[in-house]
């Protein structure tokens, strides 16, 4: 056992005198929240919408105040008058506007007889985002109209009352815990995949399978390397993503100190991944493209940035054996609601057995001889 | 001489229908400064990897101060320094970081490694310089840091491969002071590959050649080159010759041919260069002829090769590079 340790030696000493490969690893995480965070999560707003108010009675105006209202209310909309349907219909056509509301003749006489009142919405759908986003904030004002209308002998609609269980949660909040994966993630990869074969590559290895050191020494060795480094990574994406994200009750000593533990398993999870999948390559290029596959088949579908839920029943068995999934659940839990720790044992358990299998896997697969 | 250090019995390596090492045995004894020579994929490599544990061996056994390294893998790794090609040591860490790790790796006492490596500091020229990074010193440096690291285990076999390739003229001559100096002070026992002969004729006691798997030649570098038969020639040029010279110069220990150049010029072939130029001295100063000029060209190591294994080992090189 005692072999394992100057390997670690090695690598972290190595590791702390490249500080540029440090910074690396925590910007790309960083960024991809910042970026990613804001890009994802901003709300829509400064939407140019088209009316064509062809009616001209007081229910069309409440709607056209409605939409005022909305503009003068965050500027989410900005309504324009037109004269005519077509010409409305075209500007949406040409992007010159995002949606046209049309108040038809006979609109406001409708709404007071209780005929089923309409009015009409263009949209362009080929942005399914804002189209969406219209939709709803238009329905709204569009239901001003009826607002002092005669009550009608039934309730036309049931009210739902959400009620939050845990205060606003913005997109990047959401994404912290895939980001902080992520950076663990390249870490081991870097650190852990793309180091080993070079070394291997250079003919540290030979270097190595000289001395007297054992196969599971050796592995042992790197696998810790890899989890310390990864845990280093993951513990100082997590305070920087924490500050950029607004998250601040994380340094309440009991959660940071569950976070921590938390990171040392995906750590050793992931690094023992990572040792398995390169025990058996030589080239030094293949992690790199490697990298690219496995983010896209373990990151994207992890939950870490679209809920799991939406994922059709083939691609959730990957989920299932996905430790960025169960990463990504710990951390959220952990981060955004606060919970009790028992929350994440599944979680940490999962990715425990996870890590020993690999470990195990690597040790077998790992040979001492060239 | 007791035990050898190093004892090859018919040694094999096979990686499928090729045939890398083919059948080769021979003993290094302690304290012996053994060279490979062979051109590139002569199975000089293969050799070393299977001495030092790095690949198993097909059949035949090696058995270093008594430990099979098939048998006995540890042990026998304990007992050789491996110093290989590539050069390993990590380009930022320091001297003593680098031995320090290796140190630990072969479980050598924190208390020896306080001992040994500022020894092996010493021994290498670098004292001064322990502390800084690897990546800030000369490939002959580095070179040196490698046998440095390859000792902290305190070895009795010193293995070598190719350790001045790629190094310029001055830093070989430097790596060889080295190895000389360590060999004489430690009683090592050295194996060493190369495909230099100049390298090989400074500091082996005897070679061992090698071509396409096979052991050709094995003696000293002196025995070898006088193995080749008539390779060395004598040109001199003489001043108030008697008429009957050529005869006396036939008749000179060792000469093969004697050739009239003209000019008072001849060419005398022998096969041993020094005892024929030394009775040719005596025999001039004798008759009190004046020798105007002399040049030996004693056989080289290249011509052994030649004979040897019937290519150059130029030729070799050329088409493994091709």
């Amino acid at each position: 056992m005692k072999r394992a340790l100057p390997i670690v030696e090695r690598e972290l000493r190595k590791f702390i005198r490249t500080p540029a490969l440090l910074v690396m690893v925590l910007i790309m995480p960083v960024l991809n929240l910042v970026v990613l965070g804001n890009a994802f999560g901003g709300r829509v707003r400064h939407l140019n919408v088209a009316i064509v108010d062809e009616d001209g009675g007081p229910a069309a105006r409440r709607v056209r105040e409605a939409m005022l209202s909305l503009q003068m209310n965050g500027d989410v909309v900005r309504s324009i008058t037109y004269d005519n349907e077509r010409d409305a219909a075209r500007d949406v056509r040409d992007g010159v506007v995002q949606g046209a509301v049309i108040l038809p003749p006979g609109f406001s006489r409708r709404v007071y007889t209780g005929e089923q009142p309409r009015a009409g919405l263009l949209l362009d759908n080929t942005d399914a985002v804002v189209a969406g986003t219209l939709q709803g904030v238009l329905n709204g004002a569009v239901q001003q109209a009826a607002r002092s209308a005669p009550t009608t002998r039934y309730i036309r609609a049931v009210g739902l009352d959400p009620v939050e269980l845990f205060p606003f949660v913005p997109y990047m909040r959401y994404m912290l815990p895939g980001v902080i994966s992520l950076g663990m993630f390249m870490t081991v990869m870097i650190g852990g995949g793309m180091s080993y074969l070079d070394d291997k590559q250079r003919g540290v290895h030979e270097g190595y399978l000289v001395t007297p050191i054992t196969k599971f020494e050796l592995v042992l060795g790197q696998n810790l390397a890899g989890t310390i480094k990864a845990t280093i990574s993951g513990i100082m994406v997590t305070v920087l993503g924490a500050l950029v994200a607004g998250v601040y009750d994380i340094f309440q000593p009991m959660r940071f100190l569950a976070l921590i533990l938390l990171v040392i398993f995906v750590s050793f999870a992931f690094m023992s991944m990572m040792s398995c999948l390169v025990a058996r390559m030589n080239n030094p290029m293949l992690p790199r493209a490697l990298f690219g596959i496995l983010n896209t088949l373990l990151y994207f579908p992890s939950g870490a940035i679209y809920p799991t839920q939406s994922l059709p029943t083939w691609l959730r068995w990957i989920t299932y054996v996905d430790p960025f999934t169960y990463a990504v659940h710990g951390l959220r839990v952990l981060l955004l609601k606060g919970a009790a720790v028992r929350v994440v044992l599944p979680d940490v358990f999962f990715l425990a057995l996870f890590a020993a299998v690999m470990f195990a896997g690597s040790v077998k697969l790992f040979r001492r001889t060239l | 001489m007791s035990e050898p250090a190093i004892r090859i019995e018919h040694a094999v390596k096979q990686y499928g229908a090729v045939t890398a090492v083919n059948d080769v045995s021979f003993d290094v004894g302690t304290g012996e400064t053994l060279g490979l020579l062979g051109p590139n994929g002569a199975g000089k490599s293969t050799l070393i990897r299977m001495l030092t544990t790095l690949v198993p061996i097909t059949s035949g056994r090696i058995v270093l101060h008594g430990d099979d390294v098939t048998l006995n893998p540890d042990r026998a790794r304990l007992s050789i320094g491996v110093i290989p090609q590539a050069m390993t040591s990590d380009t930022d860490l320091s001297i003593e970081e680098n031995l320090s790790i290796y140190a630990k790796l072969y479980g050598v006492s924190r208390e020896q490694r306080r001992k040994v490596i500022p020894e092996l500091l010493e021994l290498v020229n670098l004292a001064d310089r322990r502390t800084s990074l690897v990546g800030t010193l000369s490939g002959g440096m580095r070179r040196r840091v490698e046998i440095a690291r390859g000792l902290v285990h305190s070895p009795l076999i010193l293995v070598l491969d190719e350790p001045t390739t790629g190094l310029d003229p001055v830093s070989r001559v430097d790596v060889w002071e080295m190895l000389t100096r360590i060999k004489r002070e430690r009683q090592l026992t050295i194996l060493v590959t190369t495909h230099y002969m100049d390298e090989a004729d400074r500091l082996c006691d005897r070679i061992a050649i090698v071509d396409k798997g096979r052991l050709v030649a094995l003696d000293t570098p002196r025995a070898l080159k006088s193995s080749v038969p008539g390779a060395s020639s004598i040109e001199a040029q003489f001043g108030d010759e008697p008429a009957d010279w050529e005869p006396q110069l036939r008749a000179l220990a060792g000469t093969l041919t004697v050739q009239a150049l003209g000019g008072d010029s001849w060419r005398i072939v022998t096969d041993d260069a020094g005892t024929t130029t030394m009775a040719l001295a005596e025999l001039a100063l004798g008759a009190k002829v004046a020798i105007r000029s002399l040049a030996v060209t004693s056989t080289s190591l290249d011509d052994v090769f030649v004979y040897y294994t019937g290519h150059g080992l130029k030729d070799s090189l050329a088409a493994a590079a091709a």
